[in-house]
């Protein structure tokens, strides 16, 4: 199971405690850890369930690529990291 | 007379109480987040709260005890984009218009049913709730109007719902005001509009579109409830005034010190008296010769005086935004907060202004309730 990081600057606004979820892309991760806790879809997502542009995610060391459909494709132990941009702020 | 109102800033919600004589502020929320604006709904004593967070994305609080304490509702959301759906282009920028919430920037009542909420939004869609903000509707009607293609944005890049009146006759009957996009009228309830900014002028387009409705830049729309015949608007371009329901309206120019500003009120309670905010226009938007002052017809805008008790008249660089000047069920008393953070209010129509703050964080919004 990949390992799911939320940025601590969320917590102040909901509860997002880390979560080991099943899923081989990235919108499976997400899908699961949404199912699990539904009020962080809309913190991370738009509308349209795309990567908010001043939210940034990370697989291990590398940025995710595909932040429209979220297809990065994930490994079991890998660490994923939802941060906020530098931007936005 | 009002004792209580809401001041949305950049860094918070602030709520003032009276007591006895004093003001004070009597709740902080929201501390560090923007607030970009707020209602009360008088029906059931509901306070709304937009925020605006720069990483997270716009939600919507709602709070039933007089502010004390607030729930997070629905955010109005659009529908998943169809896949044949038609990419509206900004005819100036050539950008696309986003598919996606950007902002809220307006919220109303919808009086024909108990907690029944409009909200006007970035980049342009009208939303309705019916049940205290449980679920929101795009208006469909509005969105895929064939005038979207025409607006563009304004003070941000794309373009957004900033006024939303409803009329106190008929509230099928409402009147949306858009930067940049005119003032879009219907009288169904939504299910069709028309373009309603015939007489507005923009001097910021060249002279064969100045007279364009669908090009037009109202910076706030409001509506006297007493005589909702008569409407005003402060506009980039200067003052503008319709009498007969916003089928025309007037310029009126030549005010001084300047027509540029963002912001109107007008009293509930007598169509003729309305109070504007001035700058320089348009790049620069800071108070002529570093002097704040109001500007106050009394008679429908053929005279204006220039207010100047209590506001500060020199090197004073405060703005009102379009949502940051507010009057009460009376007429008398009005409650004014600026981009740097004063906050004034007055008694008397603005013949005197009181100062209660010269350090808020910048502000957005203010709401008596």
């Amino acid at each position: 199971m990949a390992i799911v990081t939320f940025t601590e600057n969320i917590q102040r606004l909901i509860e997002c405690p880390p979560m080991s979820v099943d899923g081989q892309s990235l919108h499976d991760v997400l899908e699961n850890v949404f199912n699990n806790n539904p009020n962080a879809r809309s913190y991370i997502l738009d509308d349209q369930g795309q990567v908010r542009k001043h939210i940034n995610i990370f697989i291990n060391d590398q940025a995710a690529k595909d932040r429209k459909t979220l297809t990065d494709k994930i490994q079991s132990e890998d660490n994923i990291y939802i941060m906020q941009a530098l931007s936005g702020g | 007379m009002a004792d209580k109102f809401m001041v949305g800033t950049r860094k918070g919600l602030f709520i003032y109480q009276k007591n006895d004589d004093s003001w004070q502020i009597s709740q902080t929320v929201f501390l560090g987040e923007q607030v970009p604006i707020v209602l009360f709904d008088p029906r059931d004593k509901s306070m709304y709260a937009a925020l605006s967070h720069g990483h997270f994305g716009n939600k919507l609080h709602r709070s039933t005890d007089l502010g004390k304490s607030w729930q997070e509702i629905t955010v109005p959301a659009y529908p998943p984009k169809p896949e044949d759906a038609e990419a509206i282009i900004c005819p100036v920028r050539q950008i696309e218009i986003p598919w996606n919430l950007e902002m809220i920037w307006s919220l109303a009542i919808d009086p024909r049913n108990e907690g029944a909420l409009w909200c006007g939004t970035i980049p342009g869609g009208l939303f309705h709730s019916p049940d205290h903000g449980q679920t929101w509707n795009l208006v469909e009607s509005l969105w895929n109007h064939e005038s979207r293609k025409k607006w563009v944005g304004g003070g941000y890049d794309f373009p957004g719902i900033h006024s939303i009146c409803v009329d106190p006759r008929d509230a099928n009957c409402i009147r949306v005001g858009i930067s940049c996009g005119g003032v879009m009228m219907t009288t169904d309830g939504g299910k069709s509009w028309q373009q309603a900014a015939h007489g507005m002028r923009a001097a910021y387009l060249p002279p064969e579109m100045a007279n364009i409705p669908d090009g037009q830049d109202p910076h706030i729309i409001v509506q006297c409830q007493s005589q909702p015949d008569c409407l005003w608007s402060q506009h980039h371009n200067g003052i503008f005034k319709s009498t007969d329901g916003s089928k025309s309206w007037q310029e009126i120019e030549d005010v001084k010190p300047s027509v540029f500003g963002f912001v109107v009120a007008v009293d509930p309670n007598d169509p003729n008296t309305a109070w504007f905010v001035p700058a320089i226009k348009d790049e620069l938007r800071i108070p002529v010769d570093g002097k704040f002052v109001v500007t106050r017809t009394k008679d429908g805008g053929k005279s204006f005086e220039i207010l100047t008790d209590g506001l500060p008249q020199e090197h004073a660089y405060d703005i009102i935004y379009r949502h940051s000047l507010d009057v009460d069920d009376s007429g008398n008393n009005l409650i004014m907060g600026s981009t740097t953070g004063s906050l004034w209010y007055t008694t008397n129509q603005g013949d005197s202004w009181q100062t209660l703050s010269t350090n808020l964080p910048p502000i957005f919004c203010v709401k008596y309730f």
